[in-house]
């Protein structure tokens, strides 16, 4: 339609404009002022105390406590640390089960039965040691890990405490020139980032939620913490006696999560003095009551919908990833394969970083999912390494121990501590995966912010990483 | 056995007349729309009466997009759609906005309005815009067991008179009135409960003059609209948005209720 025709909708505008200013009253005021009176009116006659008790007494003490600005952010850290300590003790053993039953026991059997019928080599390379070793590892690595911990966590949400935390956060929050309610959209993304950058609809002005949208992938999500937690437990969890390892190794993860969330800060205040100027809204939460979580009822729901989705879609790129992983080791040109070429081109840069070229590649692997970021990297270090046989057969690693046969990896790939605590680092904060940056584009529409969202964060994490890799080699001289 | 339980004379427990179906709704008989303020337990409602497990979290926020689902009840197919929490109909936020799209142009035979009975002042705010824009609402009196917990006592009779709309006391949690609800949703889907909703008063003649011939002109121009009247009103209002829509032409129905669609399908994302 062509715009400049006369739009007969105009007369409708016009005649409202008319008739506004004829009435002369704010007409708006009016209405909400009689909503108003109504309801009170109406709740007056409805609602009765029965007695003068108090009313909330309980829920008004815990939360003096919980949001206090002395014991407010040490019971926050606390009840992470305790999460996590639970998580990673608790995961040890079950782990070790798994690692036990898919991957020394179960692999060794397939390879042989399907080597026996008679398939090519590279046709039982490719689904034998490519697909179902990397989905075996995927299982066995974070299945009892996220298995205790989304039930913890949910169950922290049910509770009620997720709104006290974002209340903790808001002058933060604040000051850092963002909207309060990012408190909330940062804690969803503690699940998935995805769904935390869906939650940030909850933010009315367009500014903040591009924050709250470029910020989010600094919360730990599911597909990252399990690294958090077999990274701390391998590399900062031996550094000290076996009874304080758990603990130790739990500090580890918390202090990385509790960076990630430093770090959404200093860019929401960095982003809201340059490209996203403006003042904060204001807005009020609600502190809804304490209630008392329904154990079973959130047992099933994060087992079911948390855990095995997330596995679920663990497996379903880990298939694809094992089977890029095995073509780019077995596919040569000249006198190595894929994955050794770009290793080794990638390699010096990756060590400039405290990293290495095996970390690089498979975090460009890993793009689709961060799940698989360490099968990944133990796929890559064995293959390249040549060290097929795991567990069985070549008589290098023979325990039934997951985190152990895990390190024992990363040491013949020539790991130190600075890798460990370079990894993590960079794990927290590189750019999000591809689910979360469609996400993004779908909510922004905007190809920039999108492009943004993976640029920033890659950078931080680069630069990061260098800093500490060259601290680190100041004061070991390494 | 001889003694007589009076639960088996009420449809609610006749095997058969109730019936969840998941998300499996193509055909449906009657739409209902769960509207509410954040953190009143719509998800936990909705849950109840299709038996999905839509995620609840104890926070405002928590839905951000529509999901839908349904139930069979005396041989009818109800689907249901459970909206993201709002405090008014005249917000701005974006989960906001799909509530009221869907209250406002997607034509629900019910509206299903879930109230906090610890917060009923509060809550009533929003009632009473919906009464403003539709006749067929039963109010969800929810967490009961919290309001009798906190000695508070709640006069859903009174509260139903005052309203003119049936008013449901429940405990979602605990699955408690549940039946009585699918009921007062039935039989006002059918007709056979006629609602004499609560209109607001304290506006005056000239205004609703120009409330009048606001609205004609609109259907004038856009015939089948639901709710000109309210739309009347915010254009008395002056709300840039609504004059948008009217300049541009996108208030028909049938764009708005595409891009209630488009939305949903594109935030159709589940929480997860």
């Amino acid at each position: 339609m062509d715009t400049k025709t006369y739009n007969p909708n105009e007369e409708i505008i016009s005649n409202a404009t008319r008739l506004r200013q004829e009435t002369g009253e704010n007409f708006y005021d009016t209405v909400l002022e009689s909503i108003y009176t109504e309801a009170a009116a109406i709740a007056g006659r409805a609602v009765r105390h029965r007695e003068d008790k108090p009313k909330y007494t309980l829920d008004r003490t815990i939360d003096k406590i919980v949001t206090s600005r002395i014991f407010g952010f040490p019971i926050m850290v606390a009840l992470l640390a305790v999460v996590f300590w639970i998580t990673i003790e608790g995961s040890n053993i079950p782990s070790n089960f798994l690692y036990f039953i898919l991957v020394e026991t179960l692999h060794p059997v397939l390879k042989s039965t399907v080597a026996s019928i008679g398939t090519p080599w590279w046709l039982h390379g490719l689904l034998v040691d490519g697909a179902y070793l990397s989905v075996a590892w995927v299982v066995s690595v974070m299945l009892p890990p996220m298995a205790i911990f989304f039930p913890l966590f949910t169950l922290l949400e049910d509770f009620g405490y997720l709104p006290r935390v974002a209340f903790n956060m808001d002058s933060l929050f604040r000051k850092a020139g963002a909207h309060g309610k990012q408190a909330l959209t940062m804690s969803m993304g503690f699940g998935c980032n995805a769904a935390g950058i869906i939650s940030t609809r909850i933010i009315d002005s367009p500014r903040e939620r591009i924050i709250a949208i470029l910020t989010n992938n600094f919360s730990l999500c599911n597909g990252r913490w399990p690294t958090q937690i077999l990274i701390a437990t391998i590399f900062i969890g031996s550094l000290v006696p076996a009874h304080l390892a758990g603990l130790v190794s739990a500090t580890a993860v918390v202090s990385v999560a509790i960076l990630g969330i430093v770090l959404s800060i200093v860019l929401s205040w960095v982003l809201s003095h340059t490209i996203l100027k403006g003042e904060a809204s204001t807005f009020s939460l609600e502190l809804p009551p304490y209630r008392p979580p329904r154990i079973l009822r959130t047992l099933y729901t994060s087992l079911i919908d948390r855990t095995i989705f997330v596995l679920w879609r663990a497996i379903l790129f880990a298939l694809p990833a094992g089977l890029v992983i095995w073509l780019v080791s077995n596919i040569t040109f000249g006198d190595a394969s894929i994955a050794e070429h770009f290793i080794g081109w990638a390699h010096p840069f990756g060590l400039f970083i405290g990293l290495n070229g095996i970390i690089l590649l498979a975090f460009i692997i890993a793009i689709p999912a961060n799940e698989i970021v360490i099968p990944t990297i133990l796929m890559l270090t064995v293959t390249t390494l040549g060290m097929h046989e795991l567990g069985a057969g070549a008589g290098v690693m023979f325990e039934f121990d997951s985190v152990n046969v895990t390190a024992s990896v990363f040491q013949a790939g020539g790991w130190t501590l600075l890798t460990g605590i370079n990894l993590m680092l960079f794990s927290l904060i590189h750019n999000p995966c591809s689910t979360t940056l469609y996400t993004i584009y779908k909510e922004t529409g905007s190809m920039k912010w999108t492009t943004m969202a993976a640029v920033i964060p890659l950078g931080m994490g680069i630069a990061v990483c260098f800093f500490v890799a060259q601290i680190w080699r100041l004061f070991t001289g390494g | 056995m001889t003694k007589m339980n009076p639960c088996d004379n009420c449809a609610a427990h006749t095997p058969g007349a109730f019936m969840r179906h998941g998300i499996n709704m193509t055909r449906y008989d009657y739409l209902v729309a769960l509207a509410g303020n954040p953190n009143t337990g719509k998800s936990t409602v909705f849950n109840n009466l299709t038996g999905l497990k839509q995620h609840t979290g104890n926070w405002p926020g928590k839905t951000v997009t529509r999901a839908e689902g349904g139930f069979t009840f005396n041989q009818k197919k109800f689907k249901i759609v459970d909206l993201p929490g709002t405090y008014s109909l005249l917000s701005t936020s974006t989960d906001e906005e799909i509530a009221r799209d869907f209250l406002l142009f997607g034509k629900p035979d019910v509206s299903v309005v879930v109230i906090d009975a610890t917060r009923v002042e509060r809550n009533l705010n929003l009632v009473l815009q919906i009464l403003e824009i539709t006749d067929r609402v039963v109010v969800c009196l929810n967490l009961i067991d919290e309001a009798k917990r906190h000695n508070l006592e709640i006069d859903d009779r009174q509260l139903a008179r005052d309203l003119g709309v049936p008013v449901v006391p429940t405990a979602a949690r605990g699955k408690r009135g549940m039946d009585t609800l699918i009921q007062y949703i039935y039989d006002v889907a059918s007709g056979t409960y006629v609602c004499k909703p609560l209109r607001l008063k304290n506006i005056t003649t000239r205004t609703t003059h120009a409330v009048d011939e606001l609205t004609n002109g609109i259907l004038e121009k856009f015939p089948d609209i639901p709710n000109a009247r309210w739309i009347a009103m915010r254009l008395l209002e002056g709300d840039q948005r609504i004059i948008d829509a009217i300049r541009s032409g996108s208030l028909g129905v049938d764009q708005v209720y595409e891009t209630i669609e488009e939305k949903s399908e594109q935030y159709g994302y589940e929480n997860v």
